[in-house]
């Protein structure tokens, strides 16, 4: 293929016809990993080193010290750190949990199972792709409200559960599953329940881990729960904790410091998440065109 | 006990109860409430079309400042983002898979950030005295003599929330394109060439974007939606609603304006159910526009 001088896809080794390529991907990449770096660097800093001027990007003698003061302060404030931990813990194992369950099954029926109004269903549902949860922050509050939700952990956790997208993507991915496979386990006898725990699970274990991270990262991010439905200070969860810090320690540069470990905290387990379940995303995404 | 589980009931229920709940019925509420007033004490009173006369004719801040900045923003970053996804996604599928995998790490990693974890950087970056980053940058080379105030003066709010939202748009759209970028049958782009294709712009018409136009109508709507859940940027930068001189006052920050602080919930209703029809119009001229099949 020496004449070929087209697109070339997925190449298996480097050559310097992609150094274009890595010129614009890399300075790139160094753009917008720098303020990540910042976050990382910033949250290790030693108090006279966040005063240092002129500022200076990286740390020298890294210290854990605003770590130390990210706890004292929860507990200053009556609520050991410990305890906002555990309700973030909680409340996203348990939704993560659920979203991938629910969003599973539902996608499997829209996908296989015959029923009127499936296709009015997925229509309603795409749609919604495109619906703005910031805009009915306030009938949800009022549903809530009136559901006797409040002051619970489920109040964490229902509102997040059903993500149009996390739907609409493992539908798309149940739909690449041969028929021939659910025909064959009906004539064994297998109920469709058991078809779909026993058969397609496994199958659509990709599409399952993207929804699990988008769901992780809504869940484990979400602040809005904690401030508008929770009122009981132990119940809140560590986002919740992390966006008061800001008030509570003042603005001040010392502050930063903390404000950065809280961050690096955040983004940590987001970040694991993803490189270790990458490929399988990228599988799914394979399939999440909009027909 | 799952022998006799058979009935599709069983697998879409508890996901149509929270969509339902969630979703739907506040999305009607919000419409029902949009021709009210409703001040959340007293019962909302009945109101027809006012609010949204008041919106469009008495409204000068929404007028003036709130619609035109939306615009201006969702029209720089929703394009942009949507290109630059495309752009780094199509030279991502020509490099090999270890360095791809890294570099795309990296680029949809502001997408796992929450915007409020994130305020800290950029507010330490652009802090407006000597002591950001910037400044301080821009002091030291001699380009200025005094700090800029960056996010409390509104007159660079605007370019920041610009620069900031792009820096977090290689979203799930972004990795929707890269994986259908991947996965063209690279069979078509031999033929082609053979066929009399001429150069790469021939080829991304006429191969790449044709075979991932499923992907690239999934990563528009994620654009779309994204930029308009972005514009609460303004807020978080400046640590004000409203921001300085409106400066980065977006739909968003609008209805936490009149819902949250002035409790006019049935006004704020009004300016949702316009959100909602924004990001739907948006969505689907832009469906138009890359050629929906039908």
């Amino acid at each position: 293929m020496a004449g070929f001088s087209g697109m070339k896809i997925n190449p298996s080794r480097f050559h310097k016809s992609q150094i274009k390529f890595f010129a614009v991907l890399i300075p790139m990449a160094l753009f917008i990993a720098l303020p990540i770096l910042f976050i990382v660097s910033h949250a290790f800093k030693p108090t006279n080193e966040l005063f240092a001027y002129p500022p200076r990007f990286f740390v020298r003698v890294p210290t854990l010290e605003n770590f130390r003061e990210l706890v004292e302060i929860a507990s200053e404030s009556g609520i050991p750190f410990s305890r906002y931990l555990f309700n973030s813990v909680l409340v996203t194992v348990v939704g993560v949990f659920l979203s991938v369950i629910f969003t599973s099954m539902a996608a499997y029926g829209l996908s296989k199972l015959k029923f009127r109004g499936k296709k009015l269903l997925f229509e309603i549902n795409t749609i919604a792709l495109m619906f703005v949860p910031i805009a009915v922050t306030i009938p949800r509050y009022l549903i809530i409200a009136n559901t006797g939700l409040i002051d619970t952990y489920w109040v964490l956790i229902l509102p997040l559960i059903a993500m149009p997208v996390g739907l609409f993507l493992v539908k798309q991915f149940v739909d690449q599953t041969p028929n021939e496979l659910i025909e064959s386990a009906k004539i064994d006898g297998a109920s469709e329940m058991e078809i779909f725990i026993k058969i397609i699970l496994p199958i659509i274990a990709p599409a399952i881990a993207t929804v699990g991270i988008l769901s992780f990262q809504m869940l484990w991010n979400d602040v809005a729960g904690s401030s508008l439905y929770i009122n009981d200070e132990r119940m809140k969860t560590l986002a919740f904790y992390f966006s008061t810090l800001g008030s509570r320690t003042g603005n001040t540069v010392a502050a930063q410091g903390v404000l950065a470990a809280a961050s690096l905290i955040t983004f940590v387990p987001n970040i694991v998440m993803f490189i270790f379940l990458q490929s399988r995303v990228m599988n799914t995404m394979a399939h999440s065109g909009i027909k | 006990m799952f022998k006799k589980m058979n009935s599709p009931a069983w697998f879409v229920t508890p996901y149509v109860v929270l969509f339902t709940l969630f979703i739907i019925i506040p999305v009607l509420i919000a419409i029902g409430l949009s021709f009210t007033y409703f001040n959340t004490i007293q019962t909302p009173d009945f109101i027809g079309l006012k609010n949204y006369i008041e919106l469009f004719t008495r409204d000068e801040v929404f007028m003036q400042y709130v619609l035109p900045n939306t615009i201006k923003f969702a029209f720089i970053v929703g394009p942009i983002g949507y290109f630059m996804s495309f752009l780094l996604a199509w030279m991502l599928a020509q490099v090999p898979h270890k360095p791809r995998t890294v570099l795309a790490i990296i680029l949809y990693s502001p997408s796992m950030t929450a915007g409020i974890a994130m305020t800290v950087v950029w507010t330490v970056l652009f802090s407006g005295d000597s002591t950001g980053y910037l400044n301080s940058m821009l002091l030291q080379i001699g380009l200025i003599q005094e700090p800029i105030q960056f996010l409390t003066s509104g007159d660079h709010l605007m370019t920041i929330m610009i620069i900031v939202s792009l820096w977090g748009s290689m979203g799930v759209g972004f990795l929707a394109i890269l994986a259908g970028i991947l996965n063209v049958d690279q069979s078509l782009y031999e033929a082609a060439y053979v066929d009399g294709l001429k150069n790469r712009w021939q080829e991304i018409f006429y191969i790449t974007i044709p075979s991932i136009r499923p992907q690239m109508l999934f990563g528009a709507v994620m654009a779309v939606v994204g930029t308009f859940q972005a514009g609460a940027i303004g807020v978080l930068l400046s640590g004000a609603n409203p921001t300085p001189n409106y400066a980065g006052q977006l739909i968003v920050n609008h209805i936490e304006d009149y819902g949250f602080i002035r409790y006019l919930m049935g006004y704020a209703s009004a300016v949702s159910v316009i959100l909602l029809l924004l990001v739907y119009a948006i969505s689907r001229t832009t469906f138009k526009l890359l050629g929906e099949k039908d």
